[in-house]
């Protein structure tokens, strides 16, 4: 057991006491947004309300105000990924943007024609697309490392995959399809030892587990603040300080410019370099106070329960529902589960539940080449967080096998 | 019957079911009831691509009406493809251009057929449309 009490947090979620089609909602589409806590929800209303001016370039009052709680903001996810400075945190509006800021500068700055890109087969649509952008931009190859059946990567594979012409790696930290957690400290040390960069995707890892950019000793890991608590349209990518000096910005504008003339412009310091134009502010203040309550919580608290949640779903799932196939069976998995039942329709069993207030979500998630290597248009995907509870599962139990006796 | 009579026959048919339970299930059967396209016709070109159900649709016609008969994977989709093929098939391009579907709406599963329910019934009752277009364009 835990000291989480999923009970007591689930009162600082306004949105989870509702009906959803006359029924309590049950939320488990944990993995496209969580849910946002009251006090992230009043720190972007009171900013708006009490502190909003722009940042950075204001002599006023209210302008350092809303610079210092930007600012603020910055050290708290300097902290929370334990990069060595500050100004390796970047914002941007989520990890989609951070992949396409990172894939065009380090595209300019590293990748030249006959070079490789090095991803894996279950990665996001949003690490694979901007790599192939970036390959057919520069004349590089986007390399493919496989999976096995059970959703692990074929970490042998991968590796036999790296060579002198490597030069960037992209992966995902946890996948969002299979739940698969991937053993990224040891890719990332094969990528170093072959000069390899490496970028993390951590979309899916950010609300679950610990990350220690150190520890992990990778060039770049981003995540979005909407799966983490926090607003929608703001996300981090951070990024190790030497490299980020050597790229050249991703978009030209106000905020990241030191001077201009029509001769000649010259950039910014870092972060500023990489943040052109008026910042989300109120999405970074959103975003700070998240962490500060996930952190009030306690990452370690967070994976430990919804580790319980994941093993109780599974098995509930595994007894309760014949003809159950779950896609992705990881021995190191963070807590959702992708499945299918018999011949059943995602779609079909979707829109059943979502009749009984109970949000899961339907699709190729975003994922379609690992659909297509499993066979399969898509999966019925629950995932969980620290606010759903086991009695929550149950319903969905009983909601799937109220939806199946409609479908069969 | 025209388009609009069909479509009110529906919604009083549609006001016998108290609960969702009863509605849906009428609609799977409907899906299940739904003449199986010939898997000639159950090709690429006579796909409508959803982003998760899909959806087949072929086209006829006969002396200046429009025929329409479809298929999907998915059985609520299947369901609900019954019910447009009711209401917008045998009918003049005319008619179909000018067509209003009000009656989704009214029996309360209007979320989908919108857009973002990705299911492919948004764009089949477009490429009807289009197909309507198409139709009295060349025989104008």
């Amino acid at each position: 057991m835990t000291n989480l009490d999923p009970y007591k947090t689930r009162a600082d979620f306004p949105i989870l006491h509702q009906d959803i089609n006359g029924k309590p909602l049950v939320y488990f589409d944990n993995g496209a947004s969580s849910q946002k806590p009251k006090v992230v929800i009043d720190a972007v209303s009171n900013y708006y309300s009490k502190s909003h001016a722009n940042v950075h370039r204001g002599v006023h009052t209210l302008s350092q105000e809303a610079t210092n709680m930007y600012e603020d903001a910055r050290r708290k996810l300097k902290t929370f990924v334990n990069a060595r400075f500050e100004e390796e945190i970047v914002f941007t509006s989520g990890t989609t943007q951070s992949i396409n800021l990172l894939a065009f500068s380090i595209g300019e700055k590293y990748i030249q024609k006959g070079d490789e890109i090095l991803i894996t087969e279950m990665e996001h649509h949003s690490n694979i697309v901007p790599w192939q952008m970036l390959c057919e931009r520069k004349g590089a190859t986007l390399k493919v490392a496989p999976i096995f059946d059970n959703g692990e990567l074929n970490v042998d594979a991968f590796k036999q995959l790296l060579s002198y012409k490597t030069k960037l790696a992209a992966f995902i930290h946890v996948s969002n399809t299979l739940g698969t957690v991937n053993p990224v400290k040891e890719l990332i040390n094969a990528c170093n030892a072959n000069g390899t960069k490496v970028f993390i995707d951590g979309a899916q890892s950010a609300p679950h587990l610990k990350i220690d950019v150190q520890d992990l000793n990778c060039d770049f890991y981003a995540f979005s603040g909407h799966k983490l608590c926090g607003p929608t349209g703001i996300g981090i990518i951070y990024g190790r300080k030497d490299l980020l000096e050597e790229m050249p910005p991703y978009q030209g504008g106000g905020e990241m410019i030191k001077t201009v003339t029509f001769e000649k412009t010259t950039y910014n310091e870092l972060p500023h370099k990489f943040e052109a134009g008026t910042p989300n502010i109120a999405g970074v203040i959103g975003l700070g106070v998240a962490i500060d309550y996930i952190n009030n919580l306690g990452l370690l608290n967070i994976e430990k329960y919804e580790n319980e949640l994941l093993q109780y779903a599974t098995k509930q799932l595994i007894e309760n529902i014949p003809e159950i196939k779950i896609y992705g069976n990881a021995k190191h998995k963070a807590s959702l589960i992708s499945f299918l039942i018999g011949n059943h329709h995602p779609y079909d069993v979707g829109a059943l539940l979502d009749q009984m207030g109970i949000a899961v979500r339907t699709g190729h998630h975003c994922t379609e080449p690992l659909m297509s290597r499993y066979g399969i248009p898509g999966t019925i995907r629950a995932s969980f967080s620290f606010y759903n509870t086991k009695e929550e599962i149950d319903k969905m139990i009983s909601g799937l096998q109220k939806a199946l006796n409609i479908l069969s | 019957m025209d388009i609009n009579s069909i479509q009110d026959e529906i919604v009083e048919e549609f006001t016998l079911f108290e609960d969702w339970l009863d509605k849906y299930e009428h609609i799977i059967n409907l899906g299940k009831e739904l003449t199986e396209l010939d898997t000639s016709h159950r090709v690429d070109e006579n796909l409508v691509k959803g982003c998760q159900s899909q959806v087949w649709l072929n086209a006829n016609h006969n002396k200046g009406k429009l025929l329409f008969e479809a298929d999907s994977d998915a059985l609520i989709t299947k369901g609900l493809i019954a019910l447009l093929i009711r209401v917008l098939s045998n009918n003049s391009s005319k008619e179909i251009m000018d067509a209003e579907l009000y009656f989704i709406d009214k029996i309360g599963l209007g979320n989908h057929l919108s857009p973002n329910r990705a299911n492919g019934l948004a764009s089949m009752v477009k490429k009807i449309k289009t197909y309507a277009i198409a139709y009295s364009a060349i025989n104008n």
